[in-house]
């Protein structure tokens, strides 16, 4: 058999049907469902009195909407309530497996899929979340799709899809110490643009990447969205057979060692040719920060809000001309100078425990600025209960921060985690979009421990200098 | 859906590159449970700052049904929302050099054609717009062609496929259920790898 990419390995496998002129139709191996992108696709089945096809590929969970604060008093806004309700009765209605408030398996979307086994390498993942580009850190083909393509998923177990291109990111050499899985993505994007990767699969290859481990892939998946790309891809490897052992929907024994053999398959072959091909040195990125309103509008810790006069194209400069006036930013400001309000650590970017243990342990023993309101919202139940057992929540609570229950929270504040209007806040989410976190909220995107550096600081900080070797 | 029907509109210009689907439609609206109504939330922050001179807010482009922007229009967010508040509010096409893949995707699903045009092109037309009030176009999908009242006109690339829904308005599910028997023999050869 000819040489293949990760992707044209899973790509040929899933394919039911195909014409010349037309999409192929894509058989989908996991549906991941949550209480925003859903309500109209159940309600259409309804309506043409369809059944979901396959409840055994099809999971749910409650993440945009919930409170993070104490889940056994009622929801407050009374539409967040009604999406709930909605998600609760369609799940019931039509049998779908729903890890709801109280389940140990709630949390977020992107972090639950991998955390329980059912983020496979190999399978075809999608769910109405544009970051479900995240479980391509396994070896998954994952995207993101629309609420018609959640109900033509729920119907059919099938996608429409047109091959998209293949694009290689080569990432080889070693990240700086302080230097993370976000500020690497950060960086990308920012060299590539937010359109760079459009029509394009990504897949992440070199040493740099291989030595990432399995949360930190999910961490640079997570953001191939915002290069325009849907899918990043990270191929499957001993640190993924490791990780996916004994999780809750993984077979064990005989079952399991079948199945590992199979995974560690799902690899680009040697010889195989990619539509597109980019390299970077690891050794090149520094701690990333964000300045302007798309992650692509990005600098180094140690460099300055840049200044629009000084871009070539006109539609570029006064695009952000406008974004250093929604972020009342001037040009030529010191990124370190930059004073912050909150501090966001959280997010189906990086809300995992080697996340939220790398922040603790910067902060630990010390003090959250007076000036800085922070909170650190664990990506699901099960990471908030594995830290509690290591005493992070005591370690951020005596630094002063809040230590809140499992959801996407401030990442898009569809809860009650909202920035004020003029709130700067230090964010380890991955959109900055204008009024993203609140409207008028001024959003930095950042690594877990840049925010915990910020938060004790009370402004941006080159954390390379802290960070204990 | 409903067959999309050649028109002559009111284009209204949205002259930003990488416009967000937060700001064609912000997060407080995702918790509709329905598609329609969604016009109030269309460019909400945009539409609704103290001294709006936002294009959408102006009298003048109530009535548009063509939207031309610049460069990844849509990026961001998977939410179909973004395409229902645009429809809802009566745009029925966007014309820009380039658009996000999801967005294209949901818009194909929602009757609404996504055009994209060369960059001088779409100068052409915000360059139409400043010097004309009232400024149209008819959009022909069966000839791939953009023109307006003036002699000016363009043509456009679209994959026969969408274009063939877009014409015959087809239902997505109702074409891949006639598979149905190819879709049965990938699940026998393929079980579920879980441990249920």
């Amino acid at each position: 058999m000819a040489a293949q990419t990760l992707f044209e390995k899973i790509w040929n496998s899933h394919v039911v049907h195909e014409a010349p002129g037309e999409p192929a139709l894509l058989y989908v191996d996991l549906h991941l469902i949550h209480e925003v992108t859903s309500p109209q696709a159940f309600e259409a089945l309804a309506l043409a009195g369809r059944k979901v096809r396959r409840l055994d590929r099809t999971f749910a969970t409650l993440d945009h909407n919930v409170p993070t604060t104490d889940r056994s008093l009622p929801i407050t806004d009374p539409d967040s309530k009604a999406q709930i309700e909605m998600m609760r009765k369609n799940c019931r209605d039509f049998g779908v497996t729903l890890f709801d408030l109280g389940a140990i398996e709630q949390g977020i979307v992107h972090v639950i899929g991998p955390e329980l086994g059912l983020t496979q390498p190999g399978l075809v993942i999608v769910c109405g979340d544009s970051h479900t580009a995240t479980h391509g850190a396994l070896g998954a083909l994952a995207f993101g799709i629309g609420t018609s393509e959640v109900e033509h998923v729920l119907a059919t177990q099938c996608l429409w899809q047109a091959k998209p291109a293949s694009m290689e990111i080569r990432v080889d050499g070693k990240l700086s110490n302080g230097v993370t899985a976000k500020d690497l993505i950060l960086g990308i994007i920012g060299r590539i643009t937010t359109d760079g990767g459009t029509g394009y699969v990504i897949e992440y290859r070199g040493t740099a990447i291989e030595a990432l481990s399995m949360e930190e892939r999910m961490t640079v998946s997570n953001m191939t969205i915002e290069a325009g790309a849907r899918a990043g891809m990270i191929a499957a490897d001993h640190k993924t057979v490791d990780y996916l052992r004994g999780r809750r929907y993984v077979p064990a024994g005989a079952e399991f060692d079948r199945l590992a053999a199979r995974w560690l398959t799902f690899h680009t072959d040697d010889g195989a040719k990619f539509d597109r091909s980019l390299t970077f040195d690891a050794a090149s990125f520094a701690p990333q920060v964000t300045w302007g309103t798309n992650p692509g509008m990005v600098t180094e810790v140690t460099s300055k809000v840049p200044d629009p006069a000084g871009y070539a194209d006109a539609t570029s400069r006064r695009a952000a001309e406008l974004a250093l006036e929604y972020m009342k930013l001037a040009p030529g400001t010191p990124i370190a100078d930059i004073q912050i309000d909150r501090v966001f650590i959280g997010s189906c970017t990086n809300g995992r425990i080697s996340d939220l243990q790398a922040a603790a342990d910067l902060v630990k023993g010390r003090k959250v600025a007076p000036s800085v309101h922070a909170m650190v919202v664990p990506g699901s139940q099960l990471v908030k209960i594995e830290a509690e057992q290591r005493g992070l929540d005591r370690i951020f609570k005596e630094a002063g921060f809040e230590w809140r229950e499992a959801g996407c929270s401030m990442c898009l504040g569809m809860n009650p985690d909202i920035l004020k209007p003029g709130e700067r806040c230090a964010s380890t989410s991955n959109r900055n979009f204008e009024g993203r976190q609140g409207k008028g909220g001024l959003t930095h995107l950042v690594s877990p421990i840049m925010a915990a550096a910020a938060a004790l600081a009370g402004h941006f900080v080159d954390v390379r200098e802290w960070v204990r070797r | 859906m409903e067959a999309f029907k050649n028109f002559t509109g009111l284009v209204a210009p949205l002259d930003r590159p990488n416009v967000d689907t937060d700001q064609i439609i912000p997060k407080q609206f995702l918790k509709s449970v329905v598609r329609s109504g969604l016009a109030k939330g269309l460019f909400f922050d945009w539409r609704n700052q103290p001294d709006s001179q936002f294009v959408l807010s102006q009298p003048r482009f109530e009535k548009a049904n063509i939207l031309v922007a610049r460069a990844n229009f849509g990026c961001g967010s998977s939410r179909e929302h973004a395409v229902w508040a645009l429809a809802d509010f009566g745009f029925k096409v966007v014309i820009a050099p380039s658009f996000a893949d999801i967005f294209k995707n949901n818009c194909l699903k929602n009757g609404i054609l996504t055009i994209v045009l060369k960059p001088e092109e779409v100068d052409a037309i915000f360059a139409a717009i400043k010097a004309h009030e009232g400024y149209r176009l008819t959009i022909d999908l069966a000839a791939q062609k953009v023109s307006d009242e003036l002699g000016w006109s363009a043509t456009f690339p679209i994959d026969p496929f969408p274009k063939r829904c877009l014409l015959e308005g087809l239902d997505d599910i109702a074409l891949t259920l006639i598979h149905e028997r190819l879709i049965q023999g990938h699940e026998a050869a393929h079980p579920v790898t879980y441990k249920l």
